[in-house]
């Protein structure tokens, strides 16, 4: 592979599920790249597509689910085409993931020790012998305390902190090439929050491993990320290396969400919020940019032609008519 | 397996292997002296089903009418019967019957049962309709009348009385795994499961099926007692096991028409050994379930 073939890559991808209430468009035109060893953040509210972008590209659907549009290809294998079988293969693997409360997402009445061994038993030649050893070593690496006896522990009997690790060592008990964590923090208080991302990045930078996080919170993100994909209601509005990002956010979207991020510099009550709520994503008639309700800088064609995409110097990408 | 040195710090938490579940299990038994009984107990007739035709201390099938309808004594504690058959003989003899019944009963109620019902409980949909609609189907019979129907059709056997008590007993196995898998099937680390690239199938048997046992331990352990009661009843009424062979059932039915006449040791102590062993199945149920459940151990 070269340099320049992105490890992951989603082209236009869109995604509807079939409701009783209707067809929700939850995904339309969606490109995302990221490269090997990159961390990549994904922005946005509740209900943008986030997290459904994040199981699009492992292909964990519901059966309602239909992907109208787009391809997805990861280390050069086309995951949209891909027999289940093959999925399987990579899933756990090749990409893992970790999610928002941890403690549901652990068989509660298996020993974590044991849940590290069945992944290292689907996907890895691990001897027999070697299994409880490994799983060990898998809970040291995320930095355990006395993992010997937390191996025979029960989810239960450990903090919500603890958890986090325990599954951040399942995702990571294979090297996977990329780790998507979904909201990793969400639940855990600031401290451990600190510690849980400072693992995951220093794990990701000695693994080369590249990171999807998936956060609404633009400030953890920008602490850790690389690059930020900013999505609103099923879009991808703008996507930008960090910097970048934060110094001039080009579409009025991000522009606010900036804005409504706390500071130090900025009093609470100087803080803006953004007006109204998401579009409601059954309808047919969707405007074909959905922020434009909300945006003050709207302009005649936003509710009706096709976006642009505007590209600006190193990879600054925006959707939008009328650009800060 | 399991690092004998990891518990001594904090031994409550988690020490490694049988030895802890053993240890819990004493902890449990020593905290609830009934379940301990219970355990005792089940000992007790577990001893007499296995070794029972040795233990016996006469022939259970050998009649003699000169020592016909004696009661209680010190040769034979219980009495005997009308065809001078010592009837402790007799009830010690039956426990491998009785308990052979119930317990395959149980078991194959148990696997197909539980199957049908993580199926049904996972996928949903068809497969949920149809096999509820199955469970649903057995449930609407008076289900002692269906298991006569059963033997009575198929003929006076102790398959048959097995077959019919299995069936009877399907839709418990059905519901309470079907409900369990139900409520899980969605949960956080099932979707793991799935993401960490295991098939349903392994998902099925690794992740929830284990979740269904603690539950399912106190249902087999109930049944085991309606079982029991269930064999006995059809013997009772003439279905299923036949005289001259000792059975719970028939020996109270042999001694239902002498309590009138005043020979009550024939049918009281075969039907108390009945009330005993259900009430113990029924203690063992919840003491099982405390030892299962790894959540219960706090």
């Amino acid at each position: 592979m070269t340099l320049e073939a992105p490890l992951l890559s989603v082209r236009d991808y869109s995604l509807e599920f079939r409701t009783r209430s209707g067809t929700v468009h939850a995904l339309e035109n969606v490109s995302l790249e990221v490269a090997k060893g990159e961390t990549v953040g994904i922005v946005g509210e509740s209900g943008s597509g986030k997290s459904v972008l994040s199981f699009g590209i492992l292909r964990i659907l519901d059966a309602a689910a239909e992907v109208k549009a787009g391809t997805i290809v990861f280390a050069g294998m086309d995951m949209l085409a891909a027999k289940e079988g093959a999925l399987q293969e990579v899933r756990g693997r090749e990409i893992s993931m970790i999610f928002q409360n941890p403690r549901t997402a652990l068989n509660p009445i298996r020993k974590i020790g044991r849940q590290i061994e069945d992944v290292l038993r689907t996907h890895t030649s691990t001897l027999q012998s070697e299994l409880k050893k490994k799983a060990i070593e898998c809970l040291a690496q995320v930095r355990i305390t006395d993992p010997e006896r937390r191996y025979s522990a029960y989810p239960f009997e450990l903090s919500g902190g603890q958890c986090q690790r325990v599954m951040i060592a399942l995702a990571l008990a294979c090297n996977p090439a990329l780790l998507i964590a979904d909201e990793p923090t969400t639940g855990l208080d600031v401290t451990t929050q600190a510690a849980i991302m400072e693992l995951v990045s220093d794990l990701a930078r000695e693994r080369n491993m590249a990171t999807i996080l998936i956060t609404h919170d633009l400030a953890l993100a920008s602490e850790y990320c690389d690059r930020i994909v900013v999505m609103h209601a099923g879009h991808v509005v703008e996507s930008a290396p960090t910097g970048r990002l934060f110094a001039q956010p080009r579409h009025p979207y991000t522009a606010r969400l900036i804005a409504a991020t706390p500071s130090p510099e900025v009093e609470i009550d100087s803080l803006s919020s953004i007006p109204g709520n998401l579009p409601d994503l059954r309808r047919n008639d969707l405007p074909s940019c959905r922020f434009h309700a909300r945006c003050d800088r709207a302009v005649g064609q936003c509710a009706v032609e096709s976006l642009p995409e505007v590209t600006y110097e190193s990879g600054h990408k925006v959707r939008c008519f009328n650009p800060l | 397996m399991g690092t004998p040195a990891a518990a001594s710090a904090y031994p409550a938490v988690s020490a490694p292997g049988w030895r802890d579940t053993w240890k819990h299990a004493r902890y449990v038994a020593t905290d609830n002296p009934v379940t301990l009984g219970a355990f005792l107990l089940f000992g007790f007739f577990l001893v007499l089903a296995i070794f029972g035709p040795w233990i016996a201390p006469y022939d259970p099938l050998m009649s003699n009418t000169e020592v016909a309808l004696k009661p209680p004594s010190a040769a034979n504690w219980f009495g005997t019967d009308s065809l001078g058959r010592d009837i402790l003989s007799r009830i010690i003899v039956a426990a491998q019957l009785d308990f052979g019944i119930a317990i395959s009963a149980v078991f194959a109620s148990f696997f197909i049962g539980s199957t049908l019902g993580c199926l049904a409980g996972y996928y949903g949909g068809w497969a949920d309709r149809i096999i509820g609609r199955i469970a649903d189907t057995i449930m609407a019979f008076p289900l002692f009348v269906l298991a006569m129907g059963i033997v009575a059709a198929l003929g006076n056997s102790v398959a048959n009385i097995i077959l019919a008590t299995a069936i009877i007993n399907l839709p418990f196995y059905i519901r309470v795994s079907r409900a369990e898998i139900n409520v899980r099937r969605n949960a956080g680390y099932v979707e793991a499961a799935r993401l960490a690239g295991n098939s349903d199938a392994r998902i099925l048997a690794l992740h929830l099926f284990p979740n269904v046992l603690p539950p399912m331990m106190v249902q087999i352990s109930l049944n085991m007692g309606w079982a029991i009661l269930n064999a006995a009843g059809l013997s009772f009424i003439g279905l299923g096991v036949r005289p001259p062979q000792a059975e719970w059932g028939i020996m109270v039915a042999e001694g239902a028409t002498y309590i009138i006449s005043g020979e009550w040791w024939i049918a009281f102590f075969p039907g108390a050994t009945l009330m005993l062993v259900v009430f113990t199945f029924n203690l063992l149920g919840d003491g099982l379930r405390d030892i299962l459940d790894p959540r219960m151990r706090t």
